[in-house]
């Protein structure tokens, strides 16, 4: 280890990027973006979904590389055409989508590209293990090197990463998100963990969107918005809603057009969904021209139930009624027959047909209904394709055109308009404006007001706190795979939602609980 | 036109179909075709002679008919390699009921028959279990032809009723043979399924990301399975095709023709990974490969020589435009 | 390490059952000395499954692997007619295998075109290739010297050269894949492709190099086979390549990628191996062969298929104890 490090009023900063652009077909993703990294400190960059963090992660590790702008490494130019050139100038992160090998064994995950070799080149199994021991020591893991990733779980897997990140002599560490699939207690012992690198002199930099955990540990902030720079400057020079307000550009209440709809009587009741591994003891009721909000952490199984719901999983018990009858989902195309449609949160490999126009694209679903005898009619395909893109403000040259080439706002529409083409009567939306642009979400957003106030009824499940109590008449939380608690009107706060979805509401009773072990 | 609801106004379309279709690889395959009939015609007197020209074609109406269905399959980002082991147990089907007496029409039901069968065996392995087609039609291929080897060993049926001889070797009037009637057919029902109809649509979806399909609604397996049905039907009705012209049915019987298929689609301009390809393409593509082993053939080129012209076909016409953008990049 | 992961011991045992079962009427056929000679007879499997375990771990496929082969043997017997001393042929059949298996591994990496669809190709063009060396011509046993066919079969230690190739290439491979940097990258580049570039690994140098290996073993094999069968035309190991990628699936290889052992090659090609053998013995018609291993991999793919399947997120905490 080495001595403590402690960082010096006005030190360079080891990295910084300026001018940075990059660009991707119909996106700008970064315009022109600045960023300093400063050694022992942990620098907090914050923006919406689609504010361009992501990017800036593959820039700064050589995934991808920049239109513009340049790199610099103590103040010189540098390139960073590999992953490799990268980490051999310090660089290392601890990515958000896990990037290890399941048949690897986990001390062959940490050094895969670096292993310690003997002296006839082989691959030193002895002294990897010893090295790979001594690194999970130091972030206190306790994992056996020689077991297989494979068998390992998901918190387990994350400690892997890290310590991979941390198995080269790093400068500059990247967490991209590091706490959203971790547990409470896991947190705790990350932060302790980002205390210790920032002692050694690392420079730090933190993605993350929650406030609690930025104010908790970083040093300084940057804020992106839209792909662009907004600012950046010291923690105790900051408010939460300066953040916020740099972060968003606008006042906050304008954003959601809430409108008051009428609510009816219950169109889908689902009583004690369960499943072996993800979810269970589900139940909720929902109303026509409702708007029902579903809030949790990431992975606390809100799109495992609502795929089940829409019949991409089947459920092992429970049931579920549609307008009073009992309807058995057991495929996609029976929960549509239903009129349950749902879009997803994986737009590009579970909502678009990418390859495929945009027309074809809406009227894939109701193909039964624009041709004849199975024989297409374009004719009725335009004009279906026409009628709901228009609805939505769909920006695009032409509706033959790939879905691929558009925005993700404007895939999105494209998904929605695809289902609403359906007419169903309960619309399922997970995430719906994650990582799409601030006009397209006040788009979707004005839109599902819009719906529910025509007698549709929505669940909106969303990990966005603004958006869930913006749009939601009434919100349901999950915790591990179980329903947490409901709220509706005033005892909808951030503060009732966020404790429930933590599980720090030991007042509400969750049944099942005590029976592990 | 319809006035905006609350939207901006889309055009439906900004480039004619018919604008598209001149710059598509279907064009360039047409362009060849010509070429190589021009070719061939310059270099042997043989060539034009329509009689000539109608034998010939017998070297691609078999494979061809199984390359439609086979489109459809690579299409929907599937394959099967057991075609070519359809046909040599269909066809040793077919030898064992006529050995036992069967008529014509009960030989051509049970080429059918047979066929389909081994369609929904590999559909029901890959759409029912979820299995891998490469593999699963690769342990099919072995299966359905070791098949026809324990029935058959070294031998040969041989024997064929008269009345069978017509699909392989019959004219339906002039030079018209009963196999490219049979060929022109299975080019339009398979043009309007995959370009005219829902089913269709569907199967480019699932090729495109049959994960969205399914997220869409629609039922992915069951499409799956009726493609390879639809392939197991095609090589039925080539394993009567063949067994009929040949006249005999030895277990070695259609050999290698999977890779002639395969090549036959790819080089029609059907992406092997899937999502991308039309009907036309697949039809044009058969016809170049008939014309380039035509004109070999009538410059007394060998075989096998041919062979390597259909390999180098395969890997330069999707090399070529790999390399040319590659070039205009730099 | 697990010594004993499920798929390989299940076929281990599989593989004593079978030996138990033709031992039990034919006691004979498990004497070592015929087990010597099973394990020299499938020793050309061995050794191409083990290049096309490579191959399909980077989540390719090498048709072109028997048609290399024959190229290769025709070329050793050609260089034999020429009067090139044996060490010579040796090194220049592994450099040849090398060099095809090279352009597959181009194609695939510097042009992007599926594995599938170029191996389909240079299939076609090798064996073509040894038409336009030969006209067809054979080359038979008189034709060739007597060293040339006699080193594949010369015993050592009590097993034939040929044996020990096919085991000094299992040692290597097991080597190579556990040892090595590169045999971590193939298993890297199919299990993930993605985090591969994240760690710095390029997918296409990968795949390329697992191509080149599996055409220097293809080359290597092309000697073995002609020596030993002392006959070389153009159409020997016609079709090998399905038998080849046959002993890869039962051994376990996922075709999908990133899965798969040395030992699961190995037992895969052994169990192929017995089977062939076996049947004369037993009074089964060789023509059974192919049914029989059609049906294996029928069998081995869904049991593989079975054990790999996804369990599913584990979310609730009580299914996270129980599993």
């Amino acid at each position: 280890m080495q001595a403590e490090y402690r960082p010096q009023d006005g030190a360079a900063p080891v990295l910084s990027l300026r001018g940075i652009v990059k660009t991707f077909p119909g996106v700008r993703a970064l315009d022109g973006v600045r960023l300093d990294l400063y050694p022992g400190q942990v620098t907090a960059l914050i923006g919406e979904n689609g504010a361009g963090k992501s990017t800036i992660v593959k820039i700064l590790t050589g995934i991808y590389q920049p239109d513009e702008g340049e790199i610099l490494v103590d103040g010189q130019p540098v390139a960073f055409p590999t992953a490799q050139a990268a980490g051999a100038a310090g660089v290392t992160a601890i990515h958000q989508e896990t990037v290890l090998f399941d048949e690897l064994t986990v001390a062959e995950n940490i050094f895969i590209g670096h292993a310690p070799r003997n002296r006839w080149g082989l691959i030193d199994r002895r002294a990897m293990r010893a090295r790979a021991r001594a690194i999970l020591a130091g972030i206190g893991a306790d994992l056996n090197p020689a077991a297989r990733l494979r068998d390992l779980g998901i918190a387990s897997k994350h400690l892997v990463a890290i310590a991979r990140a941390l198995s080269i002599d790093a400068r500059v560490v990247i967490m991209d998100e590091p706490t959203a699939a971790l547990s409470h207690k896991e947190i705790a012992e990350l932060y302790e963990l980002v205390d210790k690198l920032r002692a050694q002199g690392k420079a730090i930099l933190f993605i993350s969107h929650k406030f609690d955990e930025i104010f908790r540990i970083a040093d300084r902030w940057t804020v992106f918005r839209d792909g662009q720079f907004v600012d950046q400057g010291q923690m105790e020079d900051v408010t939460e809603a300066d953040l916020v307000r740099m972060m968003v550009g606008r006042p906050v209440d304008q954003i959601y057009p809430k409108r008051p709809a009428r609510i009816g009587e219950p169109v889908l009741t689902v009583a004690g969904y369960s499943h072996p591994t993800e979810f269970a003891d589900i139940t909720f009721t929902l109303r026509r021209g409702e708007i029902l909000g579903f809030y949790g952490l990431v992975g606390a199984g809100r799109s495992e139930v609502m795929q089940a719901l829409f019949g991409i999983t089947r459920p092992s018990k429970g049931a579920c009624r549609i307008e009073g009858k009992v309807r058995v989902i057991r495929s996609t195309a029976q929960a549509v027959d239903a009129g349950i449609v749902y879009v997803p949160e994986d737009r590009g490999r579970q909502g678009a047909v990418k390859g495929l126009p945009i027309f074809q694209n809406v009227t894939l679903p109701s193909l039964a209904r624009t041709s004849r005898a199975g024989f297409l009619r374009l004719a009725e395909e335009f004009a279906l394709a026409r009628e709901y893109t228009q609805r939505l403000d769909l920006r695009a040259a032409s509706l033959d055109q790939d879905v691929a080439l558009l925005s993700g706002g404007n895939q999105q529409k494209v998904v929605i308009a695809k289902w609403l083409a359906t007419r169903p009567r309960v619309i399922i939306l997970d995430e719906p404006t994650k990582g799409i642009d601030i006009g397209s979400k006040a788009a979707v957003h004005d839109f599902m007001s819009e719906l529910a106030a025509q007698g549709l009824s929505v669940i909106m499940v969303s990990s966005e706190i603004p958006e869930v109590l913006g749009m939601s008449d009434r919100v349901i939380v999950m915790r591990e795979g179980r329903i947490a608690g409901e709220f509706a009107s005033e005892r909808m706060t951030p503060e009732n939602l966020v404790r429930a979805a933590v599980g720090l509401d030991r007042d509400a009773p969750r049944p099942g609980e005590g029976e592990a072990a | 036109m319809t006035t905006a609801i609350n939207g901006r106004h889309i055009p439906d379309r900004l480039t004619s179909p018919a604008a598209r279709a001149l710059k598509s690889w279907e064009a360039l395959l047409l362009v060849v075709a010509i070429a190589i009939f021009i070719l061939n015609a310059l270099a042997s007197p043989y060539f034009l002679d329509p009689w000539n020209l109608s034998d010939a074609s017998f070297n691609f109406t078999e494979k061809a008919m199984i390359a439609f269905a086979m489109a459809m399959l690579i299409v929907a980002g599937e394959i099967d390699l057991s075609v070519g082991a359809i046909i040599a147990l269909a066809s040793t089907v077919m030898g064992l009921a006529m050995t036992a007496g069967a008529s014509t029409p009960v030989l051509v039901l049970l080429g059918l028959g047979t066929g389909l069968l081994c369609g929904a065996f590999n559909g029901l392995l890959v759409a029912g279990f979820g299995l891998p087609s490469i593999v699963v039609t690769i342990g099919t291929m072995s299966l359905f032809r070791g098949v026809s080897y324990i029935v058959l060993g070294d031998g040969a049926f041989t024997g064929y009723p008269e009345s069978f001889a017509w699909f392989g070797q019959g004219y339906v009037f002039w030079v018209v043979t009963v196999e490219l009637v049979i060929f022109a057919l299975a080019a339009l029902v398979f043009g309007i399924l995959l370009h005219r109809t829902s089913f269709g649509r569907m199967v480019y979806a699932i090729g495109n990301n049959a994960t969205a399909a399914r997220f869409s609604g629609i039922r992915v397996e069951r499409i799956r399975f009726v493609l390879f049905l639809l392939t197991g039907l095609m090589s039925g009705i080539a394993a009567i095709c063949l067994t009929s012209r040949l006249g005999s049915t030895r277990p070695s019987i259609a050999a290698g023709f999977e890779l002639e298929v395969v090549t036959i689609v790819v080089l029609g301009g059907v992406s092997i990974l899937g999502g991308s390809g039309s009907v036309p393409g697949v039809v044009l593509a058969a016809l170049v490969m008939g014309l380039v082993t035509f004109g070999l053939g009538l410059l007394n080129v060998p075989g096998i020589v041919m062979s390597i012209v259909t390999g180098a076909l395969l890997i330069s016409v999707i090399a070529l435009p790999r390399l040319w953008a590659m070039a205009r990049r730099r | 390490m697990s010594l004993l992961k499920s798929r390989e011991t299940i076929l281990a045992l599989a593989i004593l059952a079978l030996l138990a079962a033709i031992a039990s009427r034919f006691p004979g056929f498990v004497a070592p000395r015929n087990l010597a000679r099973v394990l020299t007879d499938t020793s050309p499997l061995i050794l191409l499954a083990l290049g096309q375990m490579a191959v399909i771990l980077t989540k390719c496929i090498d048709l072109s692997v028997a048609a290399n082969l024959a190229l290769c043997g025709m070329v050793a017997a050609l260089m034999n007619g020429a009067g090139v001393p044996l060490p010579l042929i040796l090194l220049a059949v592994v450099l040849l295998g090398a060099a095809l298996g090279a352009v597959n591994g181009l194609l695939v990496w510097r042009l992007g075109i599926p594995s599938i669809v170029v191996t389909l190709g240079t299939m076609t063009i090798y064996r073509g290739s040894i038409f336009l060396m030969t006209g067809g011509a054979w080359i038979n046993a008189h034709q060739m010297s007597d060293a040339f066919k006699a080193f594949p079969r010369t015993v050592v230690l009590g097993l034939p050269v040929m044996a020990w190739i096919g085991l000094a290439g299992i040692a290597a491979m097991a080597l190579l894949l556990t040892r090595t940097p590169l045999g971590r990258a193939f298993h890297a580049v199919g299990g993930n492709p993605h985090a591969a570039v994240y760690t710095g690994i390029s997918v296409g140098r990968t795949q390329c190099a697992a191509f080149v290996l599996s055409g220097a073993l293809a080359g290597l094999t092309g000697y073995l086979w002609v020596a030993r069968y002392a006959v070389a035309y153009v159409d020997i190991a016609a079709g090998f390549e399905l038998d080849v990628v046959a002993a890869c699936v039962i051994g376990g290889i996922a075709i999908a990628g990133g899965a798969g052992t040395v030992a699961g090659a190995v037992m895969g090609a052994l169990f192929l191996g017995i089977i062939k053998n076996a049947l004369p013995v037993v009074g089964i018609s060789p023509f059974w062969q192919m049914a029989i291993s059609g049906s294996a991999i029928l069998l081995a793919i869904a049991f593989n298929a079975a054990s790999r399947r996804d369990p599913g997120r584990i979310i609730l905490k009580q299914a996270e104890h129980r599993t």
